[in-house]
């Protein structure tokens, strides 16, 4: 297997492990000619060697990466689902600046697409909505180095709410259980001022108006978890299971928008519309409390959160795989259960020592505290919990040069 | 009206005066007609409520003609009239369509002039966590240099190829091609015409993968993707163009003892310069503003590359997508980025067309200018 | 064919026959771009028309599901074709015959420039501007006033999510490539066409029509040709303008839309696992065998005027 050419030179540190992975057979095929080769090995001074010294002195604050970091350089190539871009932003910057050698690159292609990409050989970890599929996993052994194949690691949970727009309210949240939401969403309830709403919302003046349900139009990691939640949570109303594609294999009926933002948009637009985006980024739009657990939660990233240690970890294809299938019928009432949780996707064993360090060490990042307070800032994602993060964290160790 | 006018056609003159007298519309009136068409609308309007300007133009617009009509009718006669009418309805139509076009462009310029700053114009969006802090209190942030050379590299090589194949595909078309092989390539132009943006883009990808190995994503699969679709308009709009050049020239040329190619490239492509110019101007405006392409074949990136063998390349359109939806947080910061790219790109192609009429009047023969 | 007598009884000389090699080279290196475009779209659709519809999303069969998309892309172009040709045809004549010259170039120029916004510009503009002014001010009214006409019918969509909307921001997004090249044809009128007729006393609309009109409608054709081919294949600003849905619909004003082929690919293409993706190029395949018989239409009606080198 050959992954695509880290054109960056290491720097001291790493010099002598970038050589020795040079002379073995993974590197040739795409490499740059090998005369740079000696070259950047001789000349560490191309890359000044009081760099990494000198970065700890700009941003005495956040340092969070190991030691190693700073003395990394190279490229790490990602590609995936468009959901984590934004996250992805907030991780290129804060790991890029503990690691100035490194550059991030994220293609938000989709998830499948990075999927596939991934399992050509195309990208050096995969962002997706879904885990690797069954078939994808055996195909993966054969890209990866050694045979363990690649591994699941949940590392961006993003709350879905459910915005409206229903000036009329003036304010007043309005309670939705998964029912009614079902019944909105597959066109069974198509006024505002339908009695089950109104069971849900007591003393609420629900306006006489017709319910404009929207939808994403593109297939998306957003629509099959909010599916699936409505699948799992209201199964007699919505009995179309999790879907990717709305107009394909939903119920017909209401308006579709492309992305997040043309959701919103369209939210925004008609009054009495309704419609599911990432939590983010419906700006001024209210969001509905959702019903769980008989009482109704609003959303934040905490409640959100605990959607991950509420669910169960399946699949056991090793100790280090983390495919989730998420509950979406939590017992506890603080647990927000509309949540998108996606993926990084990485190879337990790779060729090369080059690559093994930058994925470990990006990966790291990603997963601790500052990686999720970085995706927090630039995504508005919820936090994975410190148990979870704990045994992410075992996962990593695991990555390692194939024997 | 002038007498043989009458005498050819016998049109009746009006109101029985001298042909060469015949009543006109004078200025006065014709101004009365406009005014008295926006006093309708004024009025439709006022009596079905308030006064709104846009239907107020909507009413206007239609009284005025009907209202030249008939007044030319009975002053000048039904040919002025339908002249009168068509006169006013090419300006009308062109007031129309003008409307959503300056809309757009004034929408671009007025969303995107508060981020086209120093910032936007060199940086990239290889943002610190201090970047994005800033941004959330809204100071501008990130910028889109490396989409601006991203599309310059794009395009210019996207032209690099289609120009000249477009070119002289047209030239084999209208001087040289006979029989099954240029009909065959007729078909084909026509056929190319249809390929999707995207399937262009599919295609330059799968391409590329089988060169540069899997996942490659490259500036050269992004211009290739272009030209595929570049290629039949240059193909098209040459074709017209050389096509119009008068044969009283060529054979003037042969008569002359000039071989054909020098014919060509003497006589015939600088008659038609200036339109072939403008043909390959809005080739690259037809690709310029490609998103679906080169989201796939070229891919996304953070800062400039300068390399298009190697490694991603954002251009403008994409950047403009990319930002507009998931503009992160806040929205605004993305969004006004946005616009600024859109702008930027505008601007870029209004340079370009400024440098191509000039270069087309330069390059026009002395006597047709 | 301009190629003459002449030339063939001239001796054929080195010059002549590199420029020839070239420009049939150039031919050829078409014939082969396409080969290998229709090939990849072959080789990699035909799973999607001919492979097991059990492990794709949505519809029973191939046929099933692309033919809502065939509606709906022939819908939307044919509507933009509508609004946009004879606003171009007239607009290039304002421009070439009309307008004062100075006014004439500097029209041209912003029209021209026009038609390089990216269409992704279109679709934001068309959903944030243009939408919210049609459904405040004219799709209430057309519904409640014709709604006994099928494309009036319907819930009006609260956001202009519509067949109409789409249609209009393609027209728009058309008019500036049509308008360009009908342009450029007109002005190509012989000078000594225009006088003659109107030294004959021809008013000017009249020597529009005797002398520019017939002489340009090979070049108009072709113009807006150019011009359905790009809506037929338009991406981006119908994938963010259309509320689609699955089936066939001629209502124009409501959220439920057929979709086009090119914007379903966009919308479906990120996303798509298996045999999906073979079937979005297969559909891909069957946008392209449109724009070619639509195409071919044109080109026939094209040759049957006539143009300068053949006269």
């Amino acid at each position: 297997m050959r992954f695509r050419t880290k054109r960056a030179v290491a720097v001291t540190a790493v010099a002598s492990l970038l050589f020795a992975a040079c002379g073995g057979d993974d590197d040739t095929a795409d490499a740059p000619a090998p005369a740079d080769e000696p070259a950047s090995t001789d000349a560490p001074a191309d890359e000044p060697a009081d760099e990494p010294a000198d970065e700890p002195a700009d941003e005495p604050a956040d340092e969070p990466a190991p030691a190693p970091a700073a003395e990394l350089s190279g490229t790490l190539i990602g590609a995936g689902a468009s959901s984590q871009a934004a996250a992805m932003q907030g991780w290129q910057a804060g790991f890029q600046a503990a690691a100035p050698g490194v550059t991030v690159e994220y293609d938000p292609i989709g998830s499948g697409g990075g999927r596939k990409q991934f399992l050509g050989g195309g990208s050096d970890f995969a962002g997706s909505d879904a885990a690797l599929k069954d078939e994808e996993w055996e195909s993966s052994k054969e890209v990866c180095a050694g045979d363990l194949g690649a591994i699941n690691l949940p590392h961006y949970i993003s709350p879905i709410a459910v915005p409206y727009n229903l000036p009329s309210l003036d304010g007043t949240t309005l309670n939705l259980s998964p029912e009614v939401i079902a019944g909105i969403f597959a066109n069974e309830i198509t006024n505002w001022s339908d009695a089950a709403i109104a069971a849900d919302n007591p003393g609420v003046d629900l306006p006489d108006l017709a319910i404009n349900p929207v939808h994403r139009a593109d297939e998306s990691g957003t629509t099959e978890n909010f599916t699936d939640y409505m699948a799992q949570a209201a199964p007699d109303v919505w009995t179309y299971g999790a879907i990717e594609a709305w107009d394909a294999d939903g119920p017909g009926g209401g308006e579709g928008a492309p992305q997040t933002s043309g959701v919103v948009a369209a939210v925004a637009a008609g009054e009495g519309s309704i419609g599911y985006a990432d939590a983010s980024q419906i700006g001024d739009l209210p969001a509905a409390a959702v019903g769980v657990a008989g009482s109704f939660v609003e959303f934040s990233p905490e409640a959100a959160g605990r959607i991950v240690d509420a669910s169960e970890r399946t699949g056991g294809r090793n100790d280090y795989d983390f495919k989730i299938e998420v509950n979406r019928t939590p017992d506890s009432a603080d647990t927000y259960p509309i949540a998108l949780v996606s993926y990084h996707i990485v190879c337990l064993e790779y060729a090369d020592q080059e690559t093994v360090d930058l994925v470990k060490a990006f990966m790291t990042y990603v997963s601790s505290d500052e990686g999720q307070a970085a995706s927090a800032a630039s995504a508005g994602s919820a936090p994975i919990s410190p148990e979870v993060q704990a045994e992410i964290a075992k996962s990593i160790a695991a990555i390692s040069v194939a024997g | 009206m002038t007498a043989t006018e009458q005498t050819l056609t016998g049109a009746p003159s009006p109101s029985g005066a001298s042909p060469l007298t015949a009543q006109q519309l004078s200025r006065a009136s014709r101004v009365g007609i406009a005014t008295a068409s926006v006093l309708i609308g004024l009025g439709i309007n006022a009596v079905l409520g308030e006064v709104r300007w846009g239907w107020v133009v909507v009413i206007a617009a239609p009284t005025f003609v009907l209202l030249t009509y008939v007044a030319s009718r009975l002053v000048e006669g039904q040919r002025r009239a339908v002249d009168r009418v068509a006169a006013a309805t090419a300006t009308m139509a062109f007031l129309v369509v003008m409307l959503p076009l300056i809309s757009v462009l004034w929408t671009v310029i007025s969303e995107g002039a508060s981020r086209l700053d120093g910032t936007f114009l060199t940086g990239d969006l290889r943002l610190t966590p201090e970047d994005l802090m800033a941004q959330r209190d809204g100071v501008a942030a990130g910028g889109a240099y490396h989409a601006m050379m991203g599309t310059l590299i794009i395009t210019g090589l996207a032209a690099a190829i289609a120009v000249p194949l477009g070119l002289f595909t047209a030239i084999y078309l209208v001087e040289y091609g006979k029989g099954r092989l240029a009909r065959a390539i007729t078909t084909m132009v026509d056929v190319m015409t249809g390929i999707p943006s995207i399937v262009a883009g599919l295609f330059a990808y799968a391409l590329f993968i089988l060169i540069f190995g899997p996942g490659s994503r490259t500036g050269i699969a992004g211009g290739v993707a272009l030209s595929v679709l570049m290629t039949p308009v240059v193909v098209r709009s040459a074709e017209e163009m050389l096509k119009l050049v008068a044969n009283e020239l060529r054979e003037a040329s042969y008569a002359l003892g000039v071989p054909k190619w020098k014919t060509i490239v003497k006589v015939v492509l600088p008659t038609a310069i200036a339109g072939i110019l403008t043909g390959v101007t809005l080739a690259i405006a037809r690709v310029i503003g490609e998103t679906a392409p080169l989201l796939i074949a070229a891919g996304v990136a953070q800062s400039a590359n300068y390399n298009p063998f190697d490694g991603r390349m954002t251009s403008l359109p994409v950047f403009t997508y990319y930002q507009y939806v998931q503009p992160g947080i806040p929205t605004e910061a993305g969004v006004a980025r946005a616009w600024a790219a859109a702008l930027v790109l505008v601007i870029i192609v209004a340079v370009l067309f400024t440098v191509a009429r000039v270069l087309a009047w330069i390059l026009k023969p002395a006597g047709l200018r | 064919m301009p190629s003459s007598t002449i030339t063939r009884a001239t001796v054929t000389r080195r010059g002549d026959r590199v420029f020839s090699g070239l420009s049939r080279g150039a031919g050829i290196a078409i014939l082969v771009i396409l080969a290998g475009v229709a090939t990849f779209l072959f080789v990699e659709g035909r799973a999607g028309i001919f492979g097991d519809t059990e492990e794709m999303s949505g519809s029973d069969s191939f046929l099933q599901y692309v033919g809502p998309l065939v509606f709906g892309t022939v819908f939307a172009a044919t509507l933009a074709l509508l609004f946009a040709a004879p606003l171009a045809v007239a607009v290039a004549l304002y421009i070439s015959h009309y307008a004062p010259r100075r006014l004439a170039q500097t029209l041209g120029y912003i029209i021209d420039l026009l038609a390089a916004i990216p269409s992704v510009v279109f679709g934001i503009w068309g959903i944030t501007v243009l939408a919210p002014l049609l459904t405040d001010n004219i799709y209430p009214w057309l519904n409640a006033n014709l709604d006994f006409i099928p494309f009036f019918s319907g819930t009006v969509s609260t956001s202009g999510r519509s067949m109409l909307t789409a249609g209009l921001v393609l027209a728009v997004m058309i008019l500036p490539i049509v308008t360009a090249i009908s342009r450029e044809v007109f002005l190509q009128t012989p000078r000594l066409h225009e006088e003659a007729s109107l030294a004959l006393g021809a008013t000017r609309w009249e020597m529009i029509r005797q002398a520019v009109i017939p002489y340009g409608r090979s070049g108009v054709i072709s113009g807006a040709m150019l011009g359905l081919g790009r809506a037929l294949g338009e991406t981006m600003a119908v994938a963010i303008i259309l509320s689609p849905s699955d089936g066939y619909f001629w209502s124009v004003l409501t959220n439920q839309n057929s979709n086009t082929i090119a914007s379903n690919i966009a919308l479906k293409f990120p996303e798509a696992y298996g045999l999906d993706v073979n079937r979005l190029i297969a559909t891909g395949l069957v946008l392209f065998a449109i724009t070619f018989v639509v195409n071919a239409l044109a080109r026939r009606i094209a040759n049957a005027g006539f143009s300068g080198a053949d006269g």
